[in-house]
């Protein structure tokens, strides 16, 4: 690994394009939603903000209205309300927006790049096996994966401060509702990853990318996990049909009731992040994290289909196809999650309690004890 | 049992409704068949169905209004407009029936006899100012039916637009007449022959029956 200031250099790079790019495909999947529920209803979805440019009108298909969104929240009235808690309720919104952007730090979004051996092929010869590399993701930290878990936890944090400190009825009913939801359905996120732990054999994501990139994808492996950790990861990011903390038509808007625009934009931002993180997360887990199929560091291996000898590319291209899948693989998992998000209407509240502890909690142990028995008779071969 | 009782059975809940997971594809398969839809309509160069005549299910619904506008029923009652007879003058004959049967009294007529020597003096008169407040006006068609001659007419198919003053929105004899109804028709739908034309039949009362 590289070290000195060249390692401080890529970091800061890497942290700069993680949370800018992070922040503005949040105000893309804005439009991508409005759009998408849009035509899922039948409807064209907004497509009017304009600006002018030379003379001429541009609507770049409404994907200005989340600027104009942005600017109108900024110039609206910053009102804290008077029997609030000054601190904590500045504070909610940040707590909830900073977790799932921290949680990034140590997903891996493509492999090591040899900056010495950019374009030679990867194992072959004249490979400098001694060059330093620099990681695809930030943080190097052995915890891995409890990282995750730690920052997806604080996140509860957000909702339930914001909710109890608002000083309204429906924004602490909002909150307790978030806190309780939120509690429960990371029992179900955390045990339906321990089959993948003893499948792994490690917690760092990066290491878990290698071995379903040496072996075969997570999901294959850990199908039921898979399903389990899907639905405790779109229940976590506090969207429909798991909205209950935020129902609406029950608690006004739950526990940002009392918050207005940046602030409100700001939850609103960090539920959208939160839904990317969780793709990425089921992506790296699950999905073969950024690599391509078939595609090993060396280049495409198709022994499967007869063709006994691997089309060779450099390291570059392999770096470059797979930062790219793993983009395409967390995009299309967004879309998914945001059809399902208009496909679904709301649970009750009890259903929610229900699926959580009763169904998920039971089959994520089931999950546990399936997996220990299959390792007990692969490893005794 | 009594007899005649009919005994319906409660719906049962299988595996698969249980389960969710069934029913939560089939419920992902309608939306992305809509979604897969709209995005083939919406695409550049796609075709959208005609939205003023299309049923549920085709597609995106979507009027884009200001550019788009969905066409009135021909019955529907919108601006008055005052018809012409085929040389062009108004065919109202003044006789106040229309603002005599208004109900909101927005109607007003001055009636005027037409020169001496003019074929149609004695006959019928002519309204030297005809004149709608448009403001008052409650669209109940009255004025239509009142009307003998087919002279005022409510086919326009336009809506009243937001003016600036009041005072635009007064309608007169000029600014009626130069309606079009929305055929582009201007003429009466209730020609007869003019005074004068050897196909008139003149006033009975002067024959002497």
């Amino acid at each position: 690994m590289i070290t000195g200031t060249t390692f401080w250099i890529a970091t800061a790079i890497k942290v700069f394009a993680i949370v800018f790019g992070l922040v503005n495909l949040g105000a893309i999947l804005l439009w991508v939603e409005r759009r998408q529920s849009a035509l899922i209803q039948d409807r064209m979805g907004p497509n009017r903000a304009s600006i002018k440019l030379f003379g001429k009108e541009f609507r770049v298909a409404g994907l200005l209205h989340s600027a104009a969104d942005g600017v109108k929240m900024l110039w609206k009235e910053d009102f804290v309300p008077p029997g609030a808690d000054k601190l904590l309720y500045q504070l909610a919104p940040v707590i909830s927006l900073v977790p799932p952007l921290c949680l990034f730090a140590v997903i891996p979004f493509g492999p090591s790049i040899y900056p010495d051996n950019l374009r030679r092929v990867f194992g072959s010869e004249g490979w400098n096996a001694a060059a330093s590399y620099i990681p695809l993701h930030i943080s190097m930290a052995d915890s891995g994966i409890l990282v995750v878990f730690a920052m997806a936890s604080s996140g509860v944090l957000g909702a339930a401060l914001a909710g109890s400190s608002s000083d309204n009825k429906f924004s602490l009913l909002g909150g307790i509702r978030a806190a309780s939801q939120m509690v429960s359905y990371e029992v179900t996120m955390g045990l339906s990853l321990v089959g993948s732990f003893m499948v792994f054999q490690t917690v760092r994501l990066e290491q878990m990318v290698q071995w379903q990139v040496d072996h075969v994808w997570g999901i294959f492996v850990q199908p039921l996990a898979f399903i389990l950790f899907f639905t405790a990861a779109v229940a976590e990011t506090k969207r429909v049909p798991f909205d209950a903390p935020e129902g609406e038509s029950e608690i006004v808007a739950g526990y940002f009731t009392e918050y207005q625009p940046m602030k409100m934009g700001m939850f609103a931002l960090g539920e959208l992040v939160e839904v990317m993180t969780s793709s990425a997360l089921i992506t790296t887990i699950f999905l073969g994290g950024w690599q391509f199929p078939f595609l090993k560091l060396d280049g495409f291996h198709l022994e499967m289909f007869g063709i006994a000898k691997p089309i060779v590319l450099s390291h570059l291209a392999v770096v470059i196809i797979s930062a790219i899948t793993f983009v395409v693989k967390v995009g299309l998992l967004v879309l998914l999650q945001m059809q399902i998000r208009w496909t679904l209407p709301r649970f009750r509240y009890d259903q929610i309690m229900k699926l959580g502890w009763r169904i998920l909690l039971p089959a994520s142990l089931i999950n546990i004890l399936l997996t220990g028995i299959v390792l007990l008779f692969v490893n005794a071969r | 049992m009594a007899a005649g009782t009919i005994v319906i059975k409660k719906p049962r809940r299988t595996a698969a409704d249980q389960s969710y997971v069934v029913e939560l594809v089939k419920g992902l398969g309608v939306t992305f068949k809509h979604l897969f839809k709209g995005l083939n309509q919406m695409r550049p160069g796609g075709q959208r169905p005609d939205v003023t005549k299309m049923n549920y299910d085709e597609g995106v619904a979507t009027l884009e209004y200001p550019e788009e506008k969905r066409p009135y029923a021909r019955r529907w009652r919108g601006v008055h407009r005052l018809t012409l007879r085929p040389n062009g003058d108004v065919r109202c004959t003044a006789c106040l029936m229309c603002s005599t049967a208004c109900p909101a009294q927005c109607i007003w007529i001055k009636p005027a006899e037409f020169p001496v020597g003019h074929p149609s003096r004695g006959h019928e008169r002519f309204p030297e100012e005809f004149v709608i407040d448009e403001l008052r006006c409650i669209f109940c068609g009255y004025c239509v039916e009142a009307c003998p001659v087919d002279a005022i007419r409510m086919d326009t198919g336009l809506h009243m637009t937001a003016l600036d003053d009041r005072g635009s929105f007064v309608y007169d004899k000029k600014k009626l007449m130069s309606q079009v109804s929305q055929d582009g028709d201007q003429l009466t739908a209730n020609t007869r022959p003019e005074p004068g034309d050897a196909s008139h039949g003149g006033i009975t009362r002067l024959k002497g029956h």
